[in-house]
């Protein structure tokens, strides 16, 4: 079972057990956020885009001390898969489980598009099923997705391939023209050292269906599917 | 006790009632008001919430139908779409909030415009915008488009309902006043419509959401029922806060409390705040309320009566409860953090009574005030100049010389450039529905149940209005409107069935606007009735005036429409090369009110162009069965610019740039058919040209195969191989998609 994370403010948590229940087959319940613990028989976490609770501070930075993060460490710790999306990624940052911060859009407005994608590491739990630098179409919507890292943590992530996805063009070339939010480095997603939370941008879950944004978020949330059912942990 | 001013004539006249109006609260009530009294009736019979000038206008309308469920009166229509669903909608006006200051006024607006649908027991799915402003060039409207664009994405956006299309138009009647009207649309289970009534005499009145404050003290009665003039910046305190993160708290909240049996009646707190939403839900059960202002969730201290009874704080909502089943309610409230308090009781009186620190401040009977609001018969009178500006001898207007250069100029025109700079800035996708969104003709939003299963149904949402038009013929302005957001709608192949407008004008006090409201209703009555699209919701906003000059008449329409299988739908671009071109309907010489004859002849002269509105019906059933057939690919809309746009739009709104060949043999001049504005027309591409024009044959629609689409360039010309317009797709491309950040980068924001 998926548990998505159900902050107050979370817009995206519907949409999310949607595409893992209707699309991809696969159980997935909404999770309260005053919870303390994850319901049993939890085998990876989500956590949704929205505005948590409101983040009229820091996008994420309340939710960071919510009952339910604690437990979602905790599973974290334990070698758990955990995944972000959008508010989702600027929790987990706030949270210490990824490194690095998302801040403004360098054009200081919110952006809602369907740029480009390229895939950096093909790998489980979050993109078994994509080709190595496959290129993927999926939406964005934020006004804070700039992905920021100092020049260690940067080199870092780029020695230890830990940069899953970048803002590419349709060819898959990676340039400042594709980079929709002034993201360092083009970086779309990252995971951690252990490789079991993995933090992006964009939406896959607003991607699973042909003739509504298309299907490209399946091979991600697909990967998730197939990690929870194969029993993966870090 | 709190020092209350004297009431008089004097202050009543201050409060903008009439010297006839309070002859009658003083006859209503049988002594003179108290002061929180004469607040009450100056809010409820202000023009926002009475409609006193315009009531005997919308009688007119038509307003039911077979799937007419809730029409005009609740908070908003409610429709059915078969299959125990219904969808919820309404538009509304936010103008003189957004203009005193643009990002709350417009942010506000989305919030109020979403309590009205989710009021009624809906999950808001969609919003639409129909926004105009001053000209660009003035760094006011550059700061006030930016500011409201800012507001109803700051709000919608978090809120977490997908704003999926709208218009964006300047013109210089609007310098004085800016128009926000936000639309939303909701889902409900037919069963589960929700209404405001304070039924059953015990029963506790109940108020949840934000704590009231000072903010947006008449709102309504002050600042939208009075004309602007100078001094209308100091207006600003009366503009409300909005706090996105409570109204998407408290629509999670209702939506979960109104699935229990524990409420009886519903209401949104918006314009008039505690007086307008517990007035209405009594007056419409026929009963009467007992109030305990201390029990009010408080922001601040020392609040008079008077303030807490007209403060017109964001967010809030009032509900009656079944007596008994109040912790089920606060349970409900509390889980989702919000303040929630028993603030009163139903009782069987037929009075409003208001206690205040043990004493009664207010006592009203409800039915005169609620429902016996005056009602006038404003005089009318034709506006004198109107004529002359009718008159347009075509032979004496220069013919365009430069039909490529006029392309070009036309697609960088503000007006009709592309719009993804604002639309970027809205969540367009969150609920999963939207299979088309803004940019197209209509956008087209799949239907979700609200346990997650997904149906075959969408709604495809336009709306229209073309002010200049109405400008010149407010009632066949209006009935272009109507016309246009169904042939909006009917392009992605769905069936209009009902409409909500948002009716903007000038100081009803004037003949001249009372005529043009009269003939602009009597337009949208007419089409309404011949499309069989009920009005099922609205909003009037006048005084859209500032220091005498009134905006044009702008009766913005809304119209939703079903598709029954939403993988059966036509897009508004080309979508490969070697497919048929066909236009549907006629195109006359009317150049009368044109954008082409306002940009490259400077003149806003003639008559719009003529509405056949049995014309239009038969184009609606065509392209259903047309698009159901899997006929029709692409179906866009011949509007503002006229052919050549239209077909310019077509080739570079895609994913991938289209170009094609357009031969257009005929008699016109050639800047009449290439920018002639002629309603009733849609641009067809199709793999099975022949069926088309069978099927066009068979509903009674002239048709012609006018070229076949392919290439990087748009080729127009009266004949094949020889031309009028010959452009590279991508340049054209450019013009249209720079024009809008092109004035804003330049002039610096204009903060």
């Amino acid at each position: 079972m998926l548990a998505v994370v159900q902050f107050p403010g979370s817009n995206d948590d519907r949409d999310m057990r949607f595409a893992f229940k209707s699309v991809l087959g696969a159980e997935a319940r909404l999770v309260w956020h005053k919870d303390a613990e994850l319901p049993g028989g939890t085998r990876a976490v989500l956590c949704p885009g929205g505005f948590s609770y409101g983040d009229y501070l820091r996008a994420g930075a309340m939710a960071n001390h919510s009952p339910v993060m604690a437990a979602v460490k905790r599973f974290a710790e334990a070698g758990g898969p955990v995944l972000g999306v959008c508010n989702g990624f600027q929790v987990l940052c706030e949270a210490g489980l990824l490194p690095g911060a998302l801040m403004r859009n360098h054009a200081l407005h919110f952006v809602c598009d369907f740029p480009y994608l390229r895939v950096e590491q093909a790998v489980a739990p979050f993109a078994s099923r994509a080709r190595p630098g496959q290129v993927l179409r999926l939406p964005i919507k934020h006004g804070e997705g700039a992905y920021v890292a100092d020049p260690a943590l940067l080199a870092e992530l780029e020695r230890d391939g830990r940069v899953v996805l970048r803002y590419c063009d349709a060819a898959g070339v990676v340039n400042d023209a594709a980079n929709p939010n002034g993201s360092v480095g083009n970086i779309a997603g990252v995971r951690n050292a252990r490789g079991n939370v993995m933090g992006l941008m964009p939406h896959p879950e607003h991607a699973v269906e042909a003739g509504i944004g298309g299907t490209d978020g399946v091979v991600l949330l697909g990967s998730l599917a197939d990690a929870v059912a194969a029993g993966w942990s870090a | 006790m709190s020092t209350d001013p004297p009431v008089d004539l004097a202050l009543a006249f201050e409060h903008g009632l009439t010297e006839g109006e309070w002859d009658d609260i003083v006859a209503i009530l049988g002594r003179t008001p108290s002061f929180p009294e004469l607040g009450i009736f100056s809010v409820m019979w202000a023009e926002h919430c009475s409609y006193k000038s315009s009531k005997v206008y919308l009688k007119r309308l038509p307003t039911e139908g077979p799937r007419v469920i809730e029409g005009p009166g609740e908070n908003a229509g409610v429709v059915s779409i078969g299959d125990g669903l219904a969808v919820v909608f309404k538009i509304e006006s936010h103008n003189h909030p957004s203009f005193i200051e643009p990002k709350q006024g417009a942010g506000t607006g989305v919030g109020g415009i979403l309590r009205d649908v989710f009021t009624m027991g809906a999950r808001p799915i969609a919003s639409l915008d129909s926004l105009r402003f001053g000209p660009l060039e003035d760094p006011k409207h550059r700061y006030l488009l930016q500011g409201v664009v800012d507001g109803i994405g700051g709000y919608g956006n978090p809120v977490g309902v997908a704003t999926v299309g709208g218009e964006t138009w300047f013109h210089e009647c609007y310098r004085g006043n800016i128009l926000v009207n936000a639309f939303n649309l909701g889902l409900v289970e037919e069963q589960g419509v929700f209404r405001a009534r304070a039924s059953g005499v015990g029963n506790p009145v109940i108020y949840a959401g934000s704590k009231t404050g000072r903010d947006g003290i008449h709102g309504a009665s002050l600042l939208a029922s009075a004309e602007f003039d100078e001094g209308s910046e100091a207006k600003r305190p009366t503009v409300q806060v909005g706090d996105p993160f409570t109204e998407k708290c408290l629509i999670e909240a209702c939506l979960e409390l109104m699935k229990t049996d524990a409420v009886v009646g519903i209401q949104d707190m918006g314009a008039a705040g505690l007086t307008c939403s517990s007035f209405e839900m009594a007056g419409a059960a026929g009963n009467g309320i007992d109030l305990d202002l201390d029990r009010v969730p408080q922001r601040e201290s020392g609040m008079t009566p008077y303030e807490l009874l007209l403060s017109e704080s964001q967010e809030r909502m009032l509900l009656v409860a079944r007596a008994g089943e109040e912790d089920r309610v606060f349970e409900i409230f509390r889980r989702w953090d919000l303040d929630a308090a028993v603030v009163g009781t139903v009782t069987s009186s037929g009075r409003m009574k208001v206690r205040w620190h043990g004493e009664t401040v207010v006592d009203i009977p409800v039915a005169p005030v609620a429902q016996s609001s005056p009602e006038l018969e404003r005089p009318v009178s034709e506006p004198v100049a109107l004529r002359e500006r009718q008159k347009l001898d075509l032979a004496a207007v220069p013919p365009e010389d430069d039909l490529g250069g006029a392309l070009e100029a036309l697609l960088d025109a503000p007006n009709l450039a592309s719009k993804a700079w604002v639309w970027r800035q809205y969540d367009q996708l969150v609920q999963g529905g939207t299979i088309a969104g803004p940019g197209g003709d209509a956008a087209l939003v799949r239907i979700t149940r609200e346990d997650g299963t997904p149906t075959r149904k969408a709604v495809a949402l336009a709306v229209d209005c073309n002010p200049r038009w109405c400008s010149l013929d407010p009632y066949v302005g209006a009935q272009a409107a109507v016309a246009e957001a169904a042939r909006n709608v009917a392009c992605t192949g769905a069936t209009p069935l009902a409409l909500t407008n948002c009716l903007n004008f000038g100081n009803p006090e004037k003949p001249e606007i009372m005529w043009e409201f009269a003939e602009a209703t009597r337009g949208l009555g007419d089409a309404a009735r011949v499309f069989e699209t009920p009005v099922v919701s609205g909003n009037v906003s006048f005084y859209n005036e500032t220091s005498g000059r009134a905006i044009y008449p702008t009766p913005t329409i809304a119209m939703v429409g079903l598709l029954e299988d939403w993988e059966r739908h036509a897009v508004s671009h080309f979508t490969a090369a070697n497919l048929a071109v066909v236009l549907l309907g006629e195109t006359r010489e009317e150049l009368g009110g044109s954008e082409w004859l306002a940009l490259r002849r400077e003149r806003e002269a003639g008559c719009p162009p003529a509405v056949d509105l049995d014309h239009e019906r038969c184009l609606h059933a065509l392209l259903a069965e047309g698009v159901g057939a899997g006929h029709v690919l692409t179906a866009h809309d011949v509007a503002d610019g006229g052919l050549a746009v239209a077909l310019a739009e077509c080739a570079m709104t895609g994913p991938e740039r289209i170009g094609a060949e357009i031969a257009l043999a005929d008699r016109l001049r050639p800047d009449a058919l290439l920018f002639g504005e002629s309603t009733g027309r849609v641009i067809v591409a199709t793999d099975a040209a022949h069926e088309v024009l069978a099927l066009a044959k068979r509903h009674g629609v002239p048709a012609r195969e006018i070229g076949v689409t392919g290439g990087a360039r748009l080729v127009i010309g009266p004949a094949a191989g020889a031309s009028w317009i010959d452009t590279a797709v991508e340049r054209l491309h450019r013009a249209w998609s720079d024009a809008l950040p092109r004035r804003l980068a330049a002039a610096g924001g204009g903060h």
